[in-house]
């Protein structure tokens, strides 16, 4: 099939950047997303001219390094799948995408299609983790932790870090990123020492960072690859207010 | 790499107040003041089918107390005030967290209330002092008279663009409190994947009570109904 | 080069306790004086980043990626094997141990295995601890399930995406101490060479992704936790921007690369659709549980699946191996599909893949049964190739997803570099010729968590380093290689992509150093990389410049790393006159077409010894004692 690509185009973060119309005969419906953009690479770098950057590594959904917008929608078109699980047999012979990054005042365009999501590790970095040094652990076993849970747990700790979210939200705003991390750690009995001090810190950091607040519109859920539920957000406002209200 | 402010570090309040979530508590609590507000008004508003000395009567007994009066009205207008600040405060952080928008941007599963609540909600500023001036003060009534409620109301809604102008302004409500209501407990983090979608079912049963229950009036006087 | 592998003496239970007895420490007050650096932030480098840094050394760490959360590691499905013996089916750490030995075709350090073993309860305990959500049972204990025909429940996991969590376990650990200030993380940073000082591993240069500013960094020793060469492949089940260059800069400057012929394919991945392909995804191992492998009896046989009728069906494995059938190992079934795909009777478009048909399992339990086991596993084969694996069966074919492979390393995981130490994938030490399920992930932190902060701290302890700098003759040499190397390359000026040259290389190394070797096909290979080697650096085309993010130009250093480890694996392959493992010469085989291991000859590790280039490198042998594990057949007749 023939497709029309209006990618953006910025050379680095001082850069304007604007979008750039490129067609591409011949895609072969088999292909993943990103093999669609190689193909268009290769054809640049014949003609001479840059290719398209763009994040990507493990290709199979779980690394959460790729990621732009099409056509309006955060990882495109398909739920709960990123953009290299994403095939071209989702599109039609003469269909017209437009290809833009991760837009957020807290994920600066490094080049292209790239941006820079250093501030979601710093979110990390300000507490969400549990402060156990290596050696120090008791047995796997010593603590029993309820299996729904455990399970729940797993739900929130699923998220990838690609920052769809984000990306989706009208409000930049990182909170299903933040709150998925709030709540797989303090949902367990392993959590619960830090789990105030966890809250605050990483909301403060969000703030930090300039992401926006949240306005549970929700599609940050139906953009996430993982589907991570927006009531993790209000998993992370009960902690938050908890822990904002009994602090001294 | 950014230095983390310590949490406690500043006053508990103020970082409260500064933080994403805290404005956004200040935006649950202050309008489920409103949304009792609104659900406690269209009652009263209903008396008007009982005839002009009910309502007439009603308007008396909110009076009793000029105390009571006063403290209601300054707790409603600190809400208010409260809402449309931290409203505009969101807003500015909005469009500092996103200063380069999308050339496309396609909602997926967001509600059209959800979206414009930056929309209905300047209207239904508007729409406060313009009804306050109409039937609490009485300035841009052409027939105004002091606690004739019965006659204020009749006589207000029978200029037709007065009438529509509130339709318009109880269709915006209705859409503010669509998402408003059950956002808010989101907010508040109430929430539960079995209580929430019957939250949200009441969020939209009470925007369209509170929205018929007022739209009504001016319905009826034009109608004839209300005379 | 004599290799000292400094195992400890006495009996296997003891020798770790006693190394750590006998090792050196470190004051706590010295260790912020030290300053190691870590380059890789997957299981083994986050881990090892993380825990150097509790105990107060000063580290800096380093990843390609834009975050450490992003290391390949993350990609691992199926589990972490410890001996917890939790189900009390009769594990034990001696069982874990003897099962690793065997399932690595005795060609592991029996010492550096029971170790691993030893070590893996501890893993479970930690990563608990850092909240890494496990399976439980009602009764809020930890699941376990067996894998990859173990006879024991013995693997830990977290859904299918245990290797997520655990990285992330790892990683939240390092964010901690980035956070603390204790590691200064480097992310989107790539180490391009190794600084060796009066033969010791001093520093690293890195180039920075965003800007391309070249860098030297110094410490007192270097971690390399930078995974596996699968991608020398091409197409393989690592994550695209997996590389060997890290691995490969310390091998030209002096660290011994042993067994490079040992890689691992597994049988089910999806298979190739066509020639745009970038990679190839697996399937997990589980799936043969149910299904059944076949391909047409006649050759060339194009009708559809469902027409062809039961009598013309295939079903190899079964009828070769009547007590394993599906179930066989990995190096088995894998050569068995290639065998049948070589006849030409492979099914799809390109030929290459069999059928792993589900009609039976559907019929006989329901699809009901069949979707709960494998849901999420049919749902993914679906999004990839647009096929209802319920109603068509699955095509599969092997894929190249691990190297056993690596830098050599002693007990100590230091490389034949003072100072220099190897972790995870990267190293050679613990799974021998063929690694077992859910062992990999067991590795890397046990290499990170619990033995290398140990090891480090003996070398450091002992080491007496003087302060270098900069402007070091050593640091300057490397520093302009560095950029001489990247101007090469920006000023070829040619035609064809670096991708394109690691396609067709790739393609080279598949057809004669993949699944099946034999010294004809290896010669061919030895000739046809040197020649597209000389293509390469002919007819390279990088556009842009190397002060910016330039893709173009990270990949085309990587692959020009991948010609000569290509060459390395194929001399290795051809030495090594024995099957054994991932590593199967047709000439060696038994009359049924088994594996037929040489331990008179071969039972050794085999480490090559860098000579300058276009030198034949120099082989070198640590012969390997099996004192405890008695050297076996292999038999799934």
């Amino acid at each position: 099939m023939k497709l029309t690509l209006h990618v953006w185009r910025q050379r680095s973060s001082q850069d304007s950047g604007r979008m750039v119309r490129y067609e591409l005969a011949d895609v072969n419906p088999d292909m993943s997303f990103l093999e669609m953009l190689d193909v268009l690479n290769e054809q640049l770098l014949s003609k001479g001219e840059e290719p398209v950057a763009f994040d990507h590594d493990c290709r199979e959904g779980i690394c959460g390094s790729c990621g732009f917008v099409i056509n309006g929608v955060a990882h495109g078109p398909q739920r709960g799948t990123t953009v290299c699980q994403l095939h071209m047999r989702h599109y039609h012979d003469g269909d017209e995408l437009y290809l833009e990054p991760w837009r957020a005042a807290a994920f600066p365009v490094v080049k292209d299609l790239v941006v820079d999501r250093g501030a979601l590790d710093r979110i990390i970095a300000a507490g969400g983790f549990i402060s156990v040094q290596t050696g120090a652990a008791p047995d796997g076993n010593a603590i029993p932790v309820p299996k729904g849970n455990a399970d729940m747990a797993m739900d929130a700790a699923q998220c990838i870090g690609c920052g769809a979210c984000v990306a989706a939200c009208p409000n930049a705003s990182a909170s299903l990123f933040t709150a998925a991390k709030v709540s797989h750690l303090n949902l367990l009995p392993q959590g619960q020492p830090e789990k105030a001090d966890r809250v605050l810190k990483m909301v403060v950091q969000a703030n930090e960072e300039l992401f926006g607040s949240c306005t549970n519109i929700g599609e940050c859920t139906s953009v996430c690859p993982k589907g991570i539920p927006l009531e993790m957000i209000a998993r992370m406002n009960r902690d938050y207010l908890s822990a904002a209200l009994v602090r001294r | 790499m950014t230095a983390t402010v310590p949490a406690n570090a500043r006053s508990s309040l103020a970082s409260f107040y500064d933080s994403v979530i805290g404005k956004k508590v200040v935006m649950a609590v202050t309008g489920l003041i409103l949304f009792g507000f609104v659900v406690v008004h269209m009652l009263g508003n209903l008396q008007i089918y009982l005839g002009p000395q009910a309502i007439n009567r009603y308007a008396e007994l909110l009076r009793v107390s000029p105390g009571l009066l006063w403290g209601a009205r300054l707790v409603l207008l600190g809400a208010v005030g409260l809402h449309i600040l931290t409203a505009l405060q969101l807003a500015k952080r909005k469009m500092d967290a996103r200063p380069q928008g999308y050339q496309k941007y396609t909602p997926t599963t967001s509600s059209y209330a959800s979206r414009t609540m930056l929309w209905s909600g300047p209207i239904l500023a508007a729409f406060i002092v313009y009804h306050l001036l109409h039937l609490t003060v009485g300035s841009v009534h052409g027939d105004f008279r002091e606690m004739q409620v019965y006659h204020n109301v009749v006589s207000g809604f029978r200029v037709i663009p007065v009438s529509i102008a509130y339709i318009v302004a109880m269709a915006a409500l209705g859409i503010h409190m669509h998402h408003g209501v059950w956002s808010l407990f989101q907010s508040l983090g109430v929430a539960h994947p079995r209580y929430t979608p019957l939250l949200k079912k009441f969020a939209a049963a009470a925007a369209v009570v509170v929205v018929a229950g007022n739209i009504s009036i001016p319905v009826s006087v034009m109608l004839g109904i209300l005379k | 080069m004599q290799l000292n592998s400094r195992i400890p003496s006495g009996p296997i239970e003891q020798r770790w306790d006693k190394c750590r007895f006998e090792m050196k420490l470190v004051n706590p007050a010295n260790k912020r004086k030290f300053s190691v650096i870590v380059v890789g932030t997957g299981l083994a480098g986050g881990a090892a980043a993380a825990t150097l840094a509790e105990l107060g050394y000063n580290v800096k760490c380093f990843c390609f990626q834009d975050s450490p959360r992003r290391a390949h590691s993350i990609a691992a499905q199926g589990g972490i094997n410890a001996a917890k013996n939790y189900q009390n089916d009769g594990d034990s750490i001696y069982r874990l141990f003897y099962d690793t030995v065997k399932g690595g075709d005795f060609r592991a350090r029996e010492s550096n295995v029971y170790r691993l073993a030893q070590v893996s309860v501890n893993i479970i305990d930690q990563c608990v601890a850092q909240g890494v959500p496990f399976a439980r049972e009602y009764g809020g204990v930890l699941a376990n399930r067996s894998f990859g025909g173990a006879q024991v429940s013995r693997t830990f996991y977290a859904r299918g995406q245990t290797g997520q969590q655990l990285l992330l376990g790892a990683y939240q650990a390092l964010e901690r101490q980035i956070g603390a200030g204790r590691v200064a993380m480097f992310p989107r940073t790539e180490m391009l060479d190794l600084i060796v000082v009066d033969g010791r591993a001093r520093g690293i240069i890195t180039r920075d992704l965003m800007t391309g500013k070249i860098e030297t960094h110094l410490a007192d020793a270097v971690v390399l936790g930078t995974g596996g060469y699968g991608n020398v492949f091409f197409l393989s089940t690592n994550a695209k921007g997996s590389n060997c260059t890290a691995i490969w800069r310390a091998y030209k400057r002096g660290a011994l690369f042993a067994n490079p012929c040992f890689t691992q394919i597994h049988p089910t991945c999806i298979p190739v659709s066509g020639d745009y392909q970038s990679k190839l995804t697996l399937m997990s191992e589980s799936l043969r549980n149910d299904g059944r492998i076949w391909v047409p009896v006649k050759k060339g046989d194009t009708r559809s699946p469902e027409q062809i009728p039961e009598s013309e069906r295939d079903y190899y494995l079964e009828r070769r191996y009547p007590s394993f059938g599906n179930l066989v190992p990995r190096d088995v079934a894998s050569r068995a599909a290639k065998g049948v795909c070589d006849e030409g009777r492979g099914v799809g478009g390109t030929g290459l893949g069999v059928y792993l048909d589900f009609s039976d399992s559907i019929r006989r339990l329901g699809e009901g049964a069949i979707r709960e086991r494998y849901g999420n596993l049919f749902e993914m084969y679906e999004r990839i190739t647009g096929e209802d694996p319920y109603k068509v069966p699955m095509r599969i074919f092997p894929a190249i997803h691990y190297t056993m492979g690596g830098l050599w390393v002693d007990y100590h995981l230091m490389s034949t570099i003072p100072g220099l130490f190897v972790i995870g994938e990267a190293n050679f030490s613990d799974h021998g010729a063929n690694r077992l399920g859910a062992s990999a992930l067991m590795q890397g932190l046990a290499d990170g968590y619990f033995v290398l902060p140990y090891t480090i701290g003996d070398y450091l302890a002992n080491a007496k380093l003087h302060k270098v700098g900069g402007d070091h003759p050593a640091c300057r040499e490397a520093d302009a290689s560095v950029r001489e190397r990247l101007k090469g390359f920006l000023s070829i000026g040619g035609k064809r992509s670096a991708d394109s040259f690691h396609r067709e290389l790739g393609k080279i190394v598949w057809d004669e150093c993949g699944m099946a070797r034999n010294a004809d096909g290896l010669g061919k290979a030895l000739e046809a990389i040197p020649a597209l080697r000389e293509e390469f650096w002919s007819n390279l085309a990088v556009p842009g410049t190397g002060e910016e993010l330039n893709q173009q130009l990270e990949k085309a250093g990587r692959v020009a790393d991948y010609f000569e480890l290509a060459e390395l694996m194929c001399l290795d392959a051809l030495t090594r006159e024995e099957s054994c493992g991932g590593h199967f010469r047709e000439e060696h085989q038994t009359p049924e077409g088994e594996a037929m291991r040489d331990d008179d000859k071969f039972c050794h590790a085999a480490a090559w010894e860098y000579k300058g280039d276009g030198a034949k490198p120099e082989r070198h042998i640590e012969h390997l004692e099996f004192e405890y594990v008695k050297p076996s057949q292999r038999s799934y007749k």
